[in-house]
């Protein structure tokens, strides 16, 4: 009962980082139709650059906002410069597109930072508070806590933009719909950019806030996330940002008790069956209630 | 089931397609089309006739090179096995699939398990096509979940198969060799090879020499097989299938089928590629089947020229040989580690990548190509117009 309700609480911590990592798919899938396969590079790349800042003697709270500003300029300049291009063309051009990019940041970040793994320290301490005499709680901690409440806040500010701000209505409108957006004077193109670099800001969190909790980073450390984000983004529909929240917590969960009653290195196939299940059985997510697109 | 499955952008299909259309009619291969081909008419004594010009070459530039270089064949050959079948399944059947690299792993797991025994293995040949059936059921269960899938969501489960299957190889430590992977027994040269080479050239014909063969020969053999398929009925029928989806449902094609038969090819391919992978590396271990092979098959056939076997073999030779120029740039030039150097020729293929995809959809042989008919046509043109 004790393990379980460890795991639980593991697998809740795991779920708010793939939620923010599934979020920032949706957000980029949502305006331009494209799934990001570089986000995980993205994202460590911007780890390593908090950790230089780190490094250089500045605080975690320094690193922090240059790694979300850093990721800012990275996904506006991608979206401006790369995916602009293939925007609306044939979906395999797109999808290779950001698949070379993942290989080309990745491939930067291991040539500037080396191949080894490094230890990362967490802002917070990483051990696990005493719930009572002789039960130590490993999955909560002062570090967990604070990974939460960042995803938690992160999601009220997108909420928040995407509901109450001109902006975000803007946003939302290129989104839905690109011809009208633009006859009613969105800038349209603007508003895609933007998106992409919220969503790379986005990411490069959910890279810090995951590195603190494995408490490593190395070039690749990514790979899993984004195969996991990918898979909760998925499994809410890929479309809404609620369903990917709901989704990331949900495959945090499941693949916590795959880690803890089976092993750690069956996580990968773990997010596989998971997400080839929900294709065949719900190819639209969990709470489509439309068929499936046809457009 | 077929609802599940269309492109995404089906509003102004047509102009979506036109394309990747115009990429696979660049790389279609041109012999059928007339022309002044000197080539017999039939395919099949036309391609036996190319596969023994190669054969020749082959040996003409195993025996001119040394040691090194053919190991550096060698792995030129595992990585074009397996890029000539993502080829046939990406550039033919426009399915894209990141797992490959996995699927190599089965096949290269299959072939060392079988050739680490108590006394003799079973003949090579046969082990071989042990981990070509054994990848190409694994295939045939991927593919089953892949027809179903498209773009995005395709690539995105085969990623899943890419970063789960290495793990797999963890959990089965005891069977598998955990972390540190299986060394494996490379097989003996025979003794008419050695004789054989010895009268040819005068080299000893043990160790690598033998190896390289081997995977010289797995790869005529298998490109000859996969040339063949491609400009059969079957190969027109995936094409039929990537390009028109409604129009082939309506010529009574079952989508679904051709498309899991086009992830079983492919997955033999793989089997094969992972095999000599094994034997010419000597080592199967977790650490060899990262995403980034996948992703690297990937690069080769799409800077080569999507659905073209040459435009694979000459990305796979650019898979081989740019990490070691990176290297030794890196080494000489800029004084870094040689691991951290080669990491150059990744962010080398990514850019390649999307360079290609930008400016150059049809890839390297598709380019060229499309080039040369365009000059053909100019002149054809002007010598109309001047006579």
């Amino acid at each position: 009962m004790e393990e379980f309700l460890s795991l639980t609480l593991g697998g809740v911590v795991n779920g708010s980082v793939y939620a923010a990592f599934a979020l920032a798919l949706v957000l980029i899938w949502r305006s331009t139709r494209i799934v990001n396969f570089a986000q995980g590079s993205m994202a460590a790349a911007t780890t390593f650059i908090a950790v230089a800042v780190i490094d250089s003697g500045q605080s975690y709270w320094v690193g922090l906002i240059v790694a979300l500003l850093a990721g800012l300029v990275m996904g506006a300049l991608i979206e401006r410069v790369i995916i602009r291009p293939v925007e609306g063309g044939p979906e395999l051009n797109a999808v290779i597109v950001t698949l070379g990019l993942f290989i080309a940041i990745q491939g930067a970040v291991a040539l500037f930072a080396g191949v080894n793994q490094r230890a990362f320290v967490p802002p917070f301490s990483n051990i696990g508070y005493e719930v009572r005499e002789g039960f130590t709680l490993l999955s909560l901690s002062p570090n967990t806590i604070w990974t939460v409440a960042a995803v938690v806040v992160t999601m009220l500010l997108l909420i928040a933009l995407f509901r109450f701000t001109r902006l975000g209505l803007a946003m939302r409108a290129s989104a839905f719909g690109q011809e009208v957006a633009r006859l009613l004077g969105v800038r349209v193109g603007r508003m895609l950019t933007l998106g992409w670099a919220l969503a790379a800001a986005v990411g490069a969190l959910a890279g810090l806030l995951i590195a603190g909790d494995v408490s490593f980073i190395s070039p690749t450390f990514m790979d899993q996330l984004i195969v996991f984000g990918f898979v909760a983004a998925v499994l809410g529909g890929l479309d809404s940002p609620i369903g990917a929240v709901v989704g990331g917590l949900l495959l945090g969960l499941a693949l916590n008790y795959v880690r803890g009653y089976l092993d750690d290195s069956l996580l990968g196939m773990a997010s596989l069956v998971i997400l080839v299940i929900v294709l065949l059985v719900r190819p639209g997510g969990l709470f489509s209630t439309t068929p499936a697109r046809r457009a | 089931m077929s609802d599940l499955q269309t492109p995404a952008g089906a509003p102004g299909a047509a102009s979506d397609d036109a394309p990747s259309t115009a990429t696979a009619a660049a790389n279609a291969s041109s012999a059928g089309a007339g022309g002044r081909s000197f080539l017999p008419k039939s395919t099949l004594l036309r391609h036996l006739l190319v596969l023994a010009l190669c054969a020749v070459l082959a040996v003409l530039l195993l025996e001119g090179t040394e040691r090194s270089t053919n190991d550096q064949i060698s792995r030129i050959a595992f990585y074009a096995i397996a890029a000539g079948g993502l080829t046939l399944l990406t550039g033919l059947n426009g399915q894209i699939s990141l797992g490959h690299g996995a699927l190599m792993a089965v096949g290269a797991y299959t072939t060392a398990l079988m050739l680490d025994v108590d006394g003799d293995p079973l003949p090579l040949a046969v082990i071989f096509l042990v981990a070509v059936a054994v990848t190409a059921v694994v295939g045939a269960i991927v593919g089953v979940a892949a027809a179903r899938l498209h773009g995005p969501y395709l690539a995105g489960a085969t990623l899943a198969l890419a970063v789960g299957v290495p793990g797999l190889t963890l959990y089965f430590s005891d069977t598998l060799g955990g972390e540190q992977g299986i060394n494996v027994r490379a097989p003996r040269a025979p003794d008419w090879f050695v004789e054989g080479i010895e009268a040819l050239s005068g080299e000893r014909g043990q160790g690598t020499k033998w190896l390289a063969y081997i995977a010289v020969a797995c790869l005529l053999i298998s490109y000859f097989l996969l040339a063949n398929l491609m400009r059969s009925r079957i190969g027109r029928t995936w094409r039929a299938v990537r390009d028109q989806e409604v129009a082939a449902e309506l010529a009574g094609i079952s989508l679904g089928s051709w498309r899991v038969l086009a992830f079983v090819v492919s997955a033999a391919a793989a089997g094969l590629a992972g095999g000599v992978l094994a034997i010419v590396v000597r080592l199967t271990a977790p650490g060899s089947f990262l995403p980034v092979l996948s992703l690297s098959l990937l690069t080769a056939i799409v800077i080569g020229g999507l659905g073209s076997l040459f435009g694979a073999l000459l990305g796979s030779v650019l898979l081989v040989l740019l990490p070691e120029w990176a290297r030794d740039f890196g080494l000489e030039v800029l004084d870094m580690e040689s691991a951290q150097a080669s990491q150059a020729a990744f962010v080398i293929y990514g850019l390649l990548l999307v360079a290609t995809m930008l400016f150059a959809p049809a890839g390297l042989v598709g380019t060229v190509r499309l080039a040369l008919l365009r000059r053909r046509a100019a002149r054809a043109m002007s010598r109309a117009g001047g006579g």
